[in-house]
């Protein structure tokens, strides 16, 4: 094999190379500094290690797209991935700063498998070819499946590892059996080659078939949908809150990345037959999460179905299977980054030791207390509901729009009556806010870090909802 | 211009929410929102009598989806727009003198309401309308929930509920029009017309959002909640500037782009008018409750402006746009009016009162005019919308005209009935004695007057606000196509003469 192969446009994983490097970096500080220290100084360097990879990504941004080994590319798409799971991992590393010491445990690795997290994301939305996919799906889940079990003394925290490593890998051996007998059809691993040889006749849609319905659990159970949603309620409201934040939005950004190429650069040409299925699913998923979400008590877990019910309202965009759709969903997703992780932000702030749960009683009066966390609250609340001018209204729009125009219109009309069930809820938590009174002291888990990342966040929410159209530009699809 | 006037509140809002102290707080509320009435009046100098959009605005939004930033006013937006610019201060003035808690908080969401208010009568572009139109929910629902009486988080939740639910198939309807056309711009799609196809589709998707907004007889069951538990500047703004919004939205969108789906549908919602019309007033009068009362009139005299729009001719268009006015004003120093009382008593209850004329009579004079006003008495206010609307119903479905003259004869009586009861009779409750219950204080007064004067300025001299409505709503009627009525053409007399020589109609003009 000609070895200069290996360097020749490895500049499309920059981003990847800066991440991994830094981890290697922080393992080896981690193991130099003595017990006692805080890990203020390991917080501070991932979060270096992470403005690096955003650098790398911008870096590579204007170049002209370009594929590594038939295995990744830098496309408009993947870039719009990386920067949404890069800031996903800036907020969770932040919003972890304060966490780690009130549930006392060390930051070393802590911090490494968060950036092995990230890189195994943004690898997702690169990948152009079954394996390499398959990897970076491996890497950013067995970095959660650790994770979210990392609150050891925990019950919660480590049966919600436990619950997501089985049912993980589960859904792992679905993925691999799919990838297997798409290969059995498509005579290769590439999407380009898979595509070829199916819209020339060539494949075996006997093999193909189910190797797309195998690929389809695996991806619904990494963006849970329905119905392969059971493990989030638990798994959100188990693993630690900044783990929960940094994931809903990683995982949902990552996996969202894969289906959208594998689906629409690998299987173009069956469009007609998966898009029904595919809307279907888009339905179920916004339905019983809304419907699911609306009895909860527990915010963690109202945000944990919210977020089934936003992984159905972006499976709209794959269902148009349109390019405008894809850049929706990356909008959408960037859209999300921010408010949803702002909302877990606000949890973490009420959530005091990470013990508890959090209910929704514990947000009374808050807009008494603490004026501007419950503003901050409302503002990603009435995002995430869909409520204009806010970053989340348009996403939805972009999403909406796109549906409408691939002949789904019907899709949409789902989507925004979805839009108004899911207003009740995130209702509840502003009326409770502001509209009822405080029982008692309110404990505040506060901090330089965490304020700092939600007033980034609520900034954020507004002003990409303000100013949409630059963003719109920047964020590509497909 | 229509940018600063859009946006002077909500730099208003932001002030008041840094300043220091509740005092300064106060006064720089009601510095902007006076400031804000000011810059409306600045349109009125260059206003020229023709139906186009004036001063327009319109930049890039969001240049990739041909969104725009789209702003103009027109006869039938100019004097919503006055309107929301002049109630805005007295109720920033009556809630200087009475809110207690967190009043800057209070403060800032009257005027960021009145920032979504005015967009929404100003945007040209589809979307910019949406987001305004969304927007104003937010600021309505904590104003409800967070300052109303008992039941307000109630009341609060099902507003902004009930309200999102309704405009939310008008975004897909309004996706399904860039779909088709290419352009979210309110003034290009009325050149190109809407396809055939999504006429009547298109229609009742903005007519349910509408219709929920209006409130239209059977979507009005959010109304009495919303405005019993509101704050009573709340529901000043709430009864005189929100509820125009969905009449606004008939006139604005649903007329010019719809024109065939509104002829099929017109007779629909004119008979649902009118059950609203006659539905609101008996209601109304069974009312124990002052602001209740209050309310379920608005239900009444909402209809009425719904019937004008859908007789789809210049008169009645013309009167439902100033009787769109003229019931904010109206119903507007209603509230004002029973939240004075209630400041003093803390009631609301009808048997609470009588006999009030002997201890509070300026108070009872104002009351006096106001439901005089309210009830359409010549001379004052009411009555010119409502005559035009009449007008122009009856010369397409005179039936209609006359089931509405009921609903007048009703509205005069509950609006009596209600006088009667709190300021005439004995005064018998110890409460209600002159020493107990003091009569307006100057501030009060001067909270009425402004309002009072409009009444007999729109009473008097129509024309000033006619003459620059006409041309729009001429042009609007216009763009309309001849209504089938058949079945419900009953044989009465042709007044068209009549009413010609009467000199109202081309007083119109």
């Amino acid at each position: 094999m000609d070895t200069s192969l290996l360097f020749e446009n490895a500049t499309v994983l920059l981003p990847e190379i800066v991440l991994a490097v830094g981890v290697m970096v922080l393992m080896m500080v981690d193991i130099g500094r003595r017990k006692q220290d805080g890990s203020g100084a390991l917080a501070a360097l991932s979060i270096a290690i992470l403005v690096l990879g955003v650098g790398a990504s911008l870096l590579i941004w204007s170049r002209p797209p370009a594929e590594y080994l038939g295995g990744a590319v830098s496309d408009g798409f993947a870039l719009s991935v990386r920067l949404v799971v890069l800031i996903a991992g800036i907020f969770g590393v932040l919003l972890s700063r304060n966490y780690l010491p009130a549930i006392e445990r060390q930051g070393g690795a802590f911090y490494s498998l968060f950036i092995l997290a990230v890189i195994g994301m943004m690898l997702m939305g690169t990948a152009t070819n079954l394996i390499v996919l398959f990897i970076a799906l491996e890497i950013f889940s067995l970095a959660l499946y650790i994770l979210s079990g990392f609150h050891r003394e925990n019950p919660r925290s480590v049966e919600a590892a436990m619950k997501y490593f089985l049912l993980g890998a589960l859904a792992s051996t679905f993925f691999v059996y799919g990838s297997a007998l798409l290969y059995g059809a498509g005579g290769s691993t590439s999407y380009d080659r898979i595509a070829a040889t199916i819209s020339s006749g060539g494949g075996n849609l006997a093999l193909v078939w189910p190797g797309v319905a195998l690929l389809l659990v695996g991806f619904g159970f990494k963006v849970s949908l329905v119905p392969f949603h059971m493990w989030t309620p638990d798994v959100y409201q188990g693993a630690p809150t900044p783990v929960t934040a940094f994931m809903s939005v990683g995982t949902k950004a990552a996996a969202f990345a894969g289906f959208l190429r594998v689906m629409m650069v690998a299987l173009p040409s069956l469009y007609e037959q998966w898009a029904v299925p595919v809307a279907v699913l888009a339905v179920l998923t916004m339905t019983v999460g809304n419907l699911a979400a609306l009895r909860q008590s527990s915010v963690k877990r109202m945000l944990a179905y919210s977020s089934v019910a936003h992984a159905g309202t972006i499976l709209i965009a794959l269902a148009a299977g349109t390019p405008a759709a894809t850049s929706a969903a990356a909008f959408y997703l960037f859209a999300y980054a921010f408010m949803n992780i702002g909302a877990f932000g606000v949890v973490i702030v009420l959530e005091g030791r990470g013990e508890g749960d959090v209910g929704q009683d514990r947000f009374n009066g808050l807009g008494t207390r603490y004026a501007s966390l419950a503003v901050a609250m409302a503002v990603f609340m009435f995002s995430l509901s869909g409520i204009p001018p806010l970053a989340g209204f348009f996403g939805k729009f972009l999403i909406f729009k796109a549906a409408v125009e691939a002949d789904l219109a019907w899709l949409a009309v789902v989507g925004v009556l979805n839009s108004a069930i899911s207003a009740y809820y995130y209702l509840r938590v502003v009326a409770a806010m502001f509209f009822r009174e405080a029982e008692g002291e309110i404990a505040c888990n506060c901090g330089p870090a965490i304020n700092f990342s939600l007033a980034v966040a609520t900034i954020a929410v507004v002003v990409i909802g303000l100013q949409p159209g630059l963003w719109a530009d920047l964020l590509r699809g497909l | 211009m229509l940018s600063v006037l859009t946006f002077l509140p909500l730099a208003g809002a932001i002030i008041v929410l840094i300043a220091p102290s509740d005092g300064i707080k106060k006064a720089l509320a009601f510095g902007a929102a006076v400031a804000t009435f000011v810059v409306s009046l600045l349109l009125l100098p260059g206003w020229q009598d023709v139906p186009d959009m004036q001063f327009v605005e319109r930049y890039d939004w969001m240049p990739g989806l041909n969104i725009h930033y789209h702003l103009g006013v027109d006869g039938i937006s100019l004097w919503l727009v006055v309107l929301t610019t002049f109630l805005t201060p007295i109720a920033v003035a009556f809630s200087n003198q009475h809110v207690k808690q967190n009043v800057g908080g209070y403060l800032a969401l009257m005027l960021l309401m009145e920032t979504a208010v005015l967009g929404v009568f100003l945007a040209l572009d589809l979307v910019l309308f949406y987001v305004f139109w969304e927007f104003s929910l937010i600021p309505m629902a904590l104003l409800i929930g967070k300052w109303g009486s008992e039941n307000r988080v109630y009341a609060a939740v099902k507003f902004f509920l009930y309200t999102l639910a309704g405009s939310a198939l008008m975004l897909v309807a309004i996706l399904a029009l860039y779909f088709q056309t290419g352009t979210f711009d309110l003034l290009e799609l009325q050149r190109m017309g809407v396809p055939a196809g999504l006429q009547q589709v298109g229609f009742l998707a903005f007519a349910l959002a509408f219709a929920i907004k209006v409130p239209l007889f059977p979507f009005h069951t959010w109304l009495p909640d919303a405005h019993v538990e509101a704050p009573t500047a709340g529901s000043v703004i709430l009864a005189g500037v929100l509820l125009k919004l969905g009449t606004y939205g008939f006139v604005r969108f649903a007329l010019p782009l719809f024109p065939a789906a509104v002829a099929d549908y017109s007779s629909l919602i004119s008979i649902l008018a009118i059950v609203g019309i006659l539905y609101g007033a008996l209601v109304a009068l069974a009312q124990r409750d002052l602001k209740s009362l209050v309310a379920y009139s608005s239900v009444a005299h909402m209809g009425f402006v719904v019937l004008g729009i859908f007789a789809l001719n210049e008169q009645a268009i013309s009167g439902a746009v100033l009787q769109m006015v003229s019931h904010g004003l109206s119903t507007g120093a209603l509230f004002l009016m029973v939240g004075m009382l209630y400041e003093r008593r803390h009631t609301r209850l009808l048997s609470e009162f009588g006999g009030l004329w002997a201890s509070v009579p300026i108070f009872c004079f104002f009351f006096l005019v106001v439901a005089l006003s309210s009830a359409g008495l010549p001379g004052l206010n009411g009555f010119v919308g409502e005559f035009l609307i009449l007008i122009g119903t009856y010369r397409s479905t005179p039936l209609f005209a006359v089931l509405g003259t009921v609903g007048i004869i009703l509205a005069a009586w509950y609006l009596l009935h209600a006088f009667r009861k709190v300021a005439q009779g004995a005064l018998e409750n110890p409460a209600n004695f002159r020493e107990n219950l003091p009569d307006l204080n100057w501030k009060e007064i001067w909270q009425l007057v402004p309002i009072v004067v409009l009444f007999l300025v729109i009473g008097l001299a129509p024309n000033l606000f006619l003459s620059k409505i006409n041309p729009s709503a001429s042009a609007l009627a216009d763009l309309q196509m001849p209504v089938e009525r058949g079945a419900l053409i009953v044989d009465l007399p042709d007044l068209t003469p009549l009413i010609a020589e009467n000199g109202l109609l081309t007083a119109g003009r």
